[in-house]
């Protein structure tokens, strides 16, 4: 079974050279900690930064430089910086090459719930839902199951929408699955994690075919 | 010309209540903290506010929100705030959650008269109800209305008494673009200058947009997550 850090560690596998990459708040951000060596790619932030640096040294914190999360940032040298509208530009023009975010629920056929609980809790949206419906590559990151221990990977989300039919991939702690027509497929499994353990987890449809390889992290 | 105002008091001259507000900033970065403390000092009420949050309890919009100031808000993301949070679910405070790109996308309509466009954030989801859906590319569209505001407020970094503007890092967001959706713009800035002292080659917004500009004062610029590295 991964953390949080292995599920991040695992995206960042991902990652190809001069890729424009987008990572939302919680186990996203973790990402730019795993950037493959020889790998060059720019984290772009939708609050409206592109170049995105490492949190700052103590007492250089500017408040006027933070992330989508609202955290304090650093910009790299060839940063750039812009308004929103821009920014949105960026990812609703499709300029963006993949983008990371997390989810509370995730269909069979790739819609993703991830802003609001009715009658419980609303945050809002923020910039999820242009990013789904326009990013051509979209991974979420997130636990296979939730706090009570039911499935994150449904026929069907029971919660609010915030896209539909976008995801193409799941890494959770348990695996790494793709989206396809009829279900969830089965890619690799997380170090120690069986596959009927995963075919419990999962609420969903869930394609194994042959034998399903260890993750290597 | 001169667009220059004593302070945030004379700034704020003509907001009333229930008229529609467009408030700068994502977070705390970027906010228009001094005509936030006039718009609470003169108890203006019953206020529309369409700005990306909604402050934390304490600072920013959140201090209209203690005063039951905000009649409506029209945002994007108002985790940050407990008070927003109880209000909104109590049905005192009335809420539009828009995605955050369809709102700059609807600023920048509203303030370069494009009354409507077509995008695909929001379709299939509870954004879309109601809304006009049309195909482009194989792919559904939701049309989006254009926003504009009784009044815009805006945080800069450098200004001149003709209104341009020049922002400091992601503190410039949603600024530059409700600037350009108020009917009257007011800019509240950390140094007014001179004309000419700020590059034309570097304005971001031209002063075409703004009516009323003054030097803020006593900027407390809150941070809202402090992150920070050790040096090794």
């Amino acid at each position: 079974m991964l953390d949080k850090t292995g599920i991040a560690k695992r995206i960042a596998q991902e990652l190809q050279d001069n890729w424009y990459v987008n990572l939302g708040i919680g186990i996203p951000t973790l990402i730019a900690n795993y950037i493959p060596q020889g790998i060059s790619v720019e984290f772009q932030s939708e609050n409206g930064i592109l170049g995105m640096g490492p949190f700052p040294f103590e007492g250089e914190e500017d408040a006027d430089l933070i992330n989508a999360g609202k955290q304090t940032i650093t910009a790299m040298p060839g940063a750039s910086i812009f308004d929103s509208a821009t920014s949105f530009a960026m990812i609703r023009g499709q300029h963006i090459n993949l983008t990371v975010l997390g989810a509370m629920e995730v269909s069979q056929n790739g819609d993703i719930a991830n802003w609001k609980i009715p009658g419980k809790m609303v945050k809002g949206m923020g910039g999820a839902m242009d990013l789904v419906a326009s990013a051509e590559n979209i991974i979420v990151a997130m636990m296979h199951t939730n706090r009570k221990g039911a499935s994150k990977l449904l026929k069907q989300c029971s919660l609010p929408l915030t896209g539909v039919g976008c995801v193409k991939k799941i890494v959770t702690n348990m695996a790494v699955l793709d989206i396809v027509e009829g279900g969830f497929k089965l890619i690799e499994r997380a170090p120690g994690v069986s596959v009927e353990e995963i075919i419990a987890a999962t609420e969903g449809d869930l394609i194994v075919e042959g034998e399903i390889p260890e993750m290597v992290i | 010309m001169n667009k220059i105002v004593a302070n945030a008091q004379e700034a704020i001259k003509g907001i009333t209540d229930n008229m529609t507000l467009m408030l700068g900033g994502f977070g705390l970065c970027g906010i228009p903290e001094n005509s936030i403390a006039a718009l609470v000092e003169a108890n203006i009420m019953g206020l529309t506010c369409i700005s990306n949050n909604a402050g934390v309890d304490d600072f920013g919009l959140g201090l209209l929100l203690q005063k039951k100031q905000i009649r409506k808000m029209i945002s994007s993301y108002v985790g940050e705030n407990a008070e927003f949070e109880r209000q909104m679910l109590s049905g005192e405070l009335e809420v539009d959650l828009i995605p955050q790109g369809s709102l700059a996308e609807r600023c920048r309509a509203g303030g370069a008269g494009i009354p409507a466009f077509f995008t695909p954030a929001g379709y299939g989801t509870e954004v879309g109800e109601g809304k006009e859906m049309r195909m482009f590319n194989g792919k559904p569209h939701i049309l989006e209305a254009a926003l504009t505001a009784d009044f815009a407020i805006v945080k800069a970094w450098k200004g001149d008494r003709l209104g341009n503007l020049i922002f400091k890092g992601t503190a410039r967001n949603f600024n530059p673009l409700m600037a350009m959706a108020g009917k009257i713009t007011i800019a509240e800035v950390e140094e007014l200058v001179e004309p000419g002292e700020l590059d034309p080659n570097f304005i971001h917004t031209p002063g075409i947009f703004i009516q009323r500009i003054f030097q803020g004062v006593d900027y407390e610029k809150r941070i809202e997550q402090r992150t920070v590295r050790s040096r090794q």
